[in-house]
């Protein structure tokens, strides 16, 4: 048995890598897979970059700057697998929440952003700005919620303030008042909503149908030792495929709800896997379909596409300034060639191309393959804007989406 | 020098700060709670910080690090990449330390050093306790038992004793395993 180490935030998208190991893929593999459980993206890194996990799970833009050295010396990390699309939500205080949305159902994105804009002017102008809390200034959930912001013509860094919280601090922020709103993975939402403090008012499916989410890092060098990386994106690639089993429902809800993962409510977590959603204390659920989307569709595939479009997120936030170096590098991070040659032997369906025009697809379509058959299903914006990766100085020229 | 000490366990916090004072660094502050802890910090303007790697609000302190016009911005040490040992070390204790630049490395080492030992000595302490609660809790349970083989066989102290050892002997357990068994059953029988 190969013993890897595999670091994890407690988030529900961190299911893969629990599953590898709770549901014996990993095993099968002749991977001896253990969990690091920590409560904050910097551990997780340091604890990867230091050699102290092999892999982790990690936010997509955080492996990103970590390669390009955002306020650290760069340190080249390698994402051969995704561990998922989407499964965040944006979840405001109540007094906020009933002034843009219908409580307790989901809503137009566009038509509640619209509000929101009236919302976050009076709030400016009485000089209490709307305060966002997101999970990490590199995260998806940060440039989700910028996008989404922008996209209804308000600036996200004049109009509202967005600050960092911790997840499992989420709701007590919201319902302190420390901020007005979270965007942040389950099962937090859903806690906040369980308390009253919060109001679900939009999920990141619903700004970017297909958004690329939590991550498989690993460090570069580390990566590159291909036998034991194999193994695991197999046995990763089987976890999803359990994932999406509605008879395991129960039993992955109890394996994740467990004390040494995510140590939250079974119930809450069941809701957020099989995307059934309670938006509003007192409501019933709603299905909201591909609420978080770990499997389907090539869904683990790291298209390099995915990657170029965080960078350009990245400097339309000014966190970068977009060069053709970087931005090569930042696309570099996504590994499409080490995901295919693992998971070949499987004879599941792969995509031929490594980029793709990102929110060009309505309606499912079929796309080459080199192995087996592969429809995507639609990947569109709110806004309906796509994003093609060989036109980065365009759409950064007309999208500052103001 | 003035550092802050952010952990959520007072007692950790404080056997840290007694190290610190002992070695004649005495402008210490510790934050426990995270409430207000942004503008405290801002406040206090310290030139090291040093962070349990088990905090569940070291990325808010990295965001506020990063983006304070209020005070000079402390860099994670692990920037020194060169100090690879260093750096392992404190992982494996399980601290973190923010510096701001400029400070001299000599005058960093011995701070950090100092830390990641307090950090190692407060883990001994923590396993050290534990042992001496579980040894506490052997002992009563084994009391307990042989206070029931004595009342329900109408035996002495040595005999009810010498009973559990041969119970334990016969059966391959440890005594205080035997005298679990013994209370859990009395428990569940009651006066049965």
């Amino acid at each position: 048995m190969v013993p890897l180490r595999i670091g994890f935030m407690p988030l529900v998208d961190a299911a893969l890598p629990i599953l590898a190991r709770e549901l014996g893929f990993g095993e099968d593999e002749g991977l001896d897979l253990t969990l690091v459980r920590d409560l904050s993206w910097a551990t997780v890194n340091d604890r990867l970059l230091y050699g102290h996990s092999d892999a982790a799970h990690m936010l997509a833009p955080l492996a990103i700057a970590t390669t390009l050295g955002l306020g650290r010396p760069a340190t080249s990390i390698s994402v051969p697998f995704v561990l998922g699309l989407n499964g965040n939500a944006i979840t405001m205080r109540p007094g906020v929440a009933e002034r843009v949305t219908t409580a307790g159902r989901p809503g137009d994105v566009a038509a509640i952003g619209a509000a929101l804009r009236t919302v976050a002017a009076e709030a400016r102008a009485d000089g209490k700005p709307l305060r966002f809390g997101v999970v990490h200034r590199f995260s998806s959930h940060n440039y989700m919620l910028r996008y989404w912001l922008s996209g209804c013509g308000i600036d996200p860094d004049a109009d509202v303030e967005i600050v960092t919280v911790a997840p499992p601090f989420a709701a007590d922020a919201l319902a302190e008042g420390e901020v007005d709103g979270i965007c942040v993975g389950e099962p937090w939402n859903s806690v906040a909503v369980d308390r009253g403090v919060g109001v679900i008012v939009a999920v990141t499916s619903q700004i970017w149908l297909r958004g690329v989410e939590k991550v498989l890092a690993m460090r570069t060098s580390r990566m590159e030792d291909r036998a034991p990386t194999e193994k695991l994106l197999r046995a990763l690639y089987r976890a999803g495929l359990a994932f999406v089993d509605p008879e395991r429902l129960d039993t992955i809800a109890a394996i994740l709800s467990r004390a040494e993962y995510l140590d939250g409510p079974a119930r809450l977590i069941r809701g957020a896997i099989s995307d059934q959603i309670i938006f509003a204390k007192g409501h019933g659920a709603v299905h909201v379909p591909d609420f978080m989307f770990q499997h389907r569709e090539a869904a683990n595939f790291p298209w390099t596409s995915q990657a170029a479009w965080l960078y350009a997120q990245m400097a339309r936030a000014g966190h970068v300034t977009a060069n053709a170096a970087d931005y090569q590098v930042a696309q570099g991070v996504f590994r499409p060639d080490v995901y295919r040659a693992a998971l070949r032997p499987l004879g599941v369906p792969l995509p031929g191309a490594s980029s793709k025009l990102e929110g060009g697809i309505a309606d499912p379509l079929a796309v080459g393959t080199t192995q087996g058959r592969l429809i995507l299903g639609g990947d569109r914006f709110f806004d309906a804007r796509s994003f093609d990766p060989d036109q980065l100085d365009r759409y950064l020229s007309i999208g500052a989406g103001k | 020098m003035r550092i802050a000490i952010v952990d959520e366990s007072a007692a950790r916090a404080a056997v840290i700060e007694e190290g610190l004072r002992d070695a004649g660094l005495s402008d210490v502050t510790i934050f426990v709670d995270r409430h207000g802890i942004a503008a405290r910090l801002e406040e206090m303007s310290p030139d090291v910080v040093l962070i349990n790697l088990a905090n569940p609000h070291r990325d808010e302190l990295e965001e506020l690090f990063a983006l304070s016009r209020a005070m000079a911005r402390p860099v994670a040490m692990f920037v020194d990449q060169s100090d690879v040992a260093g750096i392992e070390a404190a992982i494996d204790a399980g601290v973190s330390a923010y510096v701001v630049d400029g400070l001299k490395k000599e005058r960093i080492r011995p701070v950090v050093e100092l830390a990641i030992r307090r950090f190692r000595a407060y883990s001994r302490l923590r396993t050290e306790l534990a042992e001496a609660r579980s040894a506490l809790a052997e002992r009563n349970t084994l009391d307990a038992a042989k206070l029931l083989l004595m009342k329900r066989r109408g035996i002495d102290e040595p005999a009810a004793y010498a009973a559990l050892r041969k119970a334990a002997m016969d059966s391959g357990r440890r005594i205080v395993d035997v005298a679990d068994a013994i209370v859990t059953a009395d428990r569940l029988m009651g006066d049965l």
